[in-house]
């Protein structure tokens, strides 16, 4: 795509993106990327939030090579040491296992959870919001009642009683976040899909013979995505947190598994004598919410400047 | 906004013969009774996909097999699904949500004990959050972009990102383990449990009208440490929205007439502009009221504190699915009724939002 070679790439590839006439669509995409990426960098507490997130990705990436010890190893003679003895970073728990490396490793939980969220839960939210908004009707009518329904439920309570059916485990409290949080998702993309289910292009392809699953996925689908993602990444920290939560509650991961939710609940016992065993657990997870908070207030700025500008 | 919108369906404008008034309450009405009984078919549907086995664990493992069909029949398991809902409907709608296997109450009667623990909390958090949320995010639009908005800034970013439970327990041991300015964990210290009469169920109403003062000052060093910890997230909430409300008034033309006329700045945020707001603030205060009964749920197993919410994750761990989803509806069922409140408070103080 870009004429410049690898080596003069610095000063030329950034003129070819800051070019005021692109000569190709490709360029005036890029172009159009690259300008909302530098406009995103220049708040700094967004960039402070794409560091950890980097940082976080990075540790979770490489685990294995960045940790000291093995996660699960347990050491019942060196139990529940302060950071810095004997080359334990951040100490150790309850059953001697190396807190650093467990962190590490919970960064790959962390992660797993989240991706998995936040697939599930808009996909679900697209396919009841357009298909309500798509046809209308008495589809409309019952599919929106069942997303009312479902939003008059406090999530974590709803989430509880999910995990409490189903059976403590990752993917239990997956499924469960995923079915408190897809309910505003269904509401974003009805509301997309009646501002384009009448317009000309639409028209045109169903009068070539397309059925409502192609015009729907195909054509309804890509318009309504950008509008989920800014709302995804402002409740990435709130996916954070209920995992966490239900992790501690003794709901989500289970032991020996080093999610960091669980981690604190071990840790809970100890709290008064050993603090840092739930301390830093809980420091890792506010680092993480923070960021992703970061990030989504500096996306919605970007995306969305009527609302940034209050 | 979690807003319920009630669809009072295409409102004709010549006077028909069912007035206007009695329409909409009779949608509502409608509205109110299907997220209901919504919420009842979804805490259903969870009892009826629970892996348990809902006989054995009213019998126990050891029973016959004769004992099995009779507890099989009596809770009506041999009847199609759609009848075993309209059952538990009835049931519900007679305030009969079970028995709980683990205390071997009626779960409604559990729900009556533990309930005003979490009420108490929840109020004097909400409390908390609205005597100093609402003055700052009133300073921080006033005062846009100095360091006093940076700070609601940073309270509300905090907030955001804090996992509650984490919180609770580094205040846990700060104030009462290294400082010792405040009582651990409980509702009320050993010496002093049983001394004041039950009235209202709310510790600290209970002993004022007993006169007690020792009792109050324990149930109060017990109390300030979860309240505070609530009251901190639903300070971070209503500042937040306190604030954006009030931009949205000052940028308005009415506001630039009122400074033109001389009005003091005091004058004009306070008579003018914050009347505007007061009725968007009751939604909001309505809803972060209904947060915090949810948020107590972490906050209580934190402190200890026999509310609704340990009870609830009590139950979850030792399989008592009756308890589980009566808490459930319960929590539930206020969520919504508060959600409607608020949307019929705002239509009835606002003219704006009758027309």
């Amino acid at each position: 795509m870009t004429p410049q070679s690898n080596a003069s790439a610095k000063p030329g590839l950034k003129a070819w993106l800051l070019s005021d006439t692109p000569q190709s669509r490709g360029q005036a995409r890029a172009a159009a990327w690259y300008q909302g990426w530098l406009r995103l960098t220049s708040n700094k507490l967004t960039s402070l939030g794409l560091i950890v997130l980097t940082l976080l990705v990075l540790a979770a990436l490489f685990a294995p090579m960045l940790a000291t010890d093995n996660p699960f190893a347990q050491d019942l003679g060196a139990r529940l040491k302060p950071p810095g003895w004997e080359g334990h970073y951040f100490g150790t728990d309850s059953l001697g296992r190396d807190i650093y490396s467990r962190l590490l490793y919970g960064a790959r939980i962390s992660i797993y959870i989240v991706l998995l969220v936040a697939l599930v839960a808009p996909l679900l939210g697209l396919i009841i919001g357009t298909t309500a908004g798509y046809f209308g009707g008495w589809v409309d009518t019952v599919l929106m009642r069942v997303t009312d329904i479902f939003l008059a439920f406090p999530r974590l309570i709803l989430a509880l009683a999910f995990v409490a059916a189903l059976g403590a485990g990752i993917e239990n409290a997956v499924l469960a976040i995923s079915l408190t949080a897809w309910p505003p998702y269904a509401r974003i993309a009805r509301a997309e899909t009646l501002t384009i289910r009448n317009s000309d292009f639409i028209h045109a392809i169903r009068l070539q013979g397309a059925g409502p699953v192609r015009i729907i996925t195909r054509h309804i689908w890509p318009l309504c995505i950008s509008s989920l993602v800014i709302r995804v990444t402002l409740d990435m920290a709130g996916i954070i947190l209920t995992a966490a939560g239900l992790g501690f509650l003794g709901l989500g991961a289970q032991p020996p598994s080093p999610e960091w939710g669980a981690m604190i609940s071990e840790g809970r016992k100890y709290i008064l004598d050993y603090w840092w065993v739930a301390t830093i657990p809980g420091l890792a997870i506010f680092a993480i919410s923070l960021a992703f908070n970061l990030i989504g207030d500096g996306l919605r700025d970007v995306l969305d400047p009527k609302e940034s500008g209050k | 906004m979690t807003h319920q919108t009630t669809n009072t369906g295409g409102g004709r404008a010549a006077p028909s013969f069912p007035p206007n008034w009695l329409k909409k309450t009779v949608s509502l009405a409608f509205t109110v009774a299907i997220t209901l009984l919504g919420l009842l078919f979804v805490t259903f549907m969870i009892g009826r996909v629970m892996p348990i086995d809902p006989v054995l664990a009213v019998i126990g493992e050891r029973a016959s097999q004769a004992q099995y069909d009779q507890v099989y029949l009596e809770l009506g398991l041999d009847k199609p699904l759609i009848v075993q809902f309209g059952i538990y409907v009835g049931d519900v709608l007679q305030g009969d949500f079970g028995t709980s296997i683990r205390t071997g109450k009626p779960v409604a009667e559990d729900i009556a004990r533990v309930f005003p623990a979490t009420l108490e909390l929840a109020t004097l958090g909400t409390l908390l959050g609205v005597v100093l949320g609402v003055p700052l995010g009133v300073l921080a639009a006033v005062y846009r972009g100095s360091w006093i908005d940076q700070i609601s800034r940073l309270i509300g970013l905090v907030g955001y990102s804090m996992p509650i439970f984490w919180l609770g327990m580094m205040g846990l041991l700060i104030f009462y383990g290294i400082l010792g300015w405040v009582a651990g964990p409980g509702r009320l210290g050993v010496f002093y449990e049983g001394l004041v009469p039950t009235r209202t169920g709310l510790l600290l109403v209970d002993a004022i009208i007993a006169g007690d003062w020792d009792v109050f000052k324990d149930a109060l060093s017990h109390i300030i440490l979860p309240a505070c910890l609530l009251g901190y997230f639903s300070l971070a909430y209503i500042s937040r929205m306190t604030r954006s409300f009030m931009l949205e008034q000052l940028n308005s033309e009415y506001v630039i007439t009122a400074r033109v006329k001389g009005l003091s700045e005091w004058h004009v945020v306070w008579r003018h502009a914050f009347r505007n707001i007061a009725i968007q603030l009751i939604t909001v205060i309505a809803l972060a009221y209904a947060n915090l009964l949810e948020g107590s749920v972490l906050t209580e197993i934190i402190f200890a504190w026999p509310g609704i919410g340990s009870y609830i994750t009590t139950s979850l761990l030792s399989n008592d699915m009756a308890s589980v989803l009566g808490g459930t509806v319960v929590i539930g069922s206020i969520f919504v009724c508060l959600n409607i409140l608020s949307d019929l408070l705002y239509r009835f103080f606002d003219p704006r939002a009758k027309s």
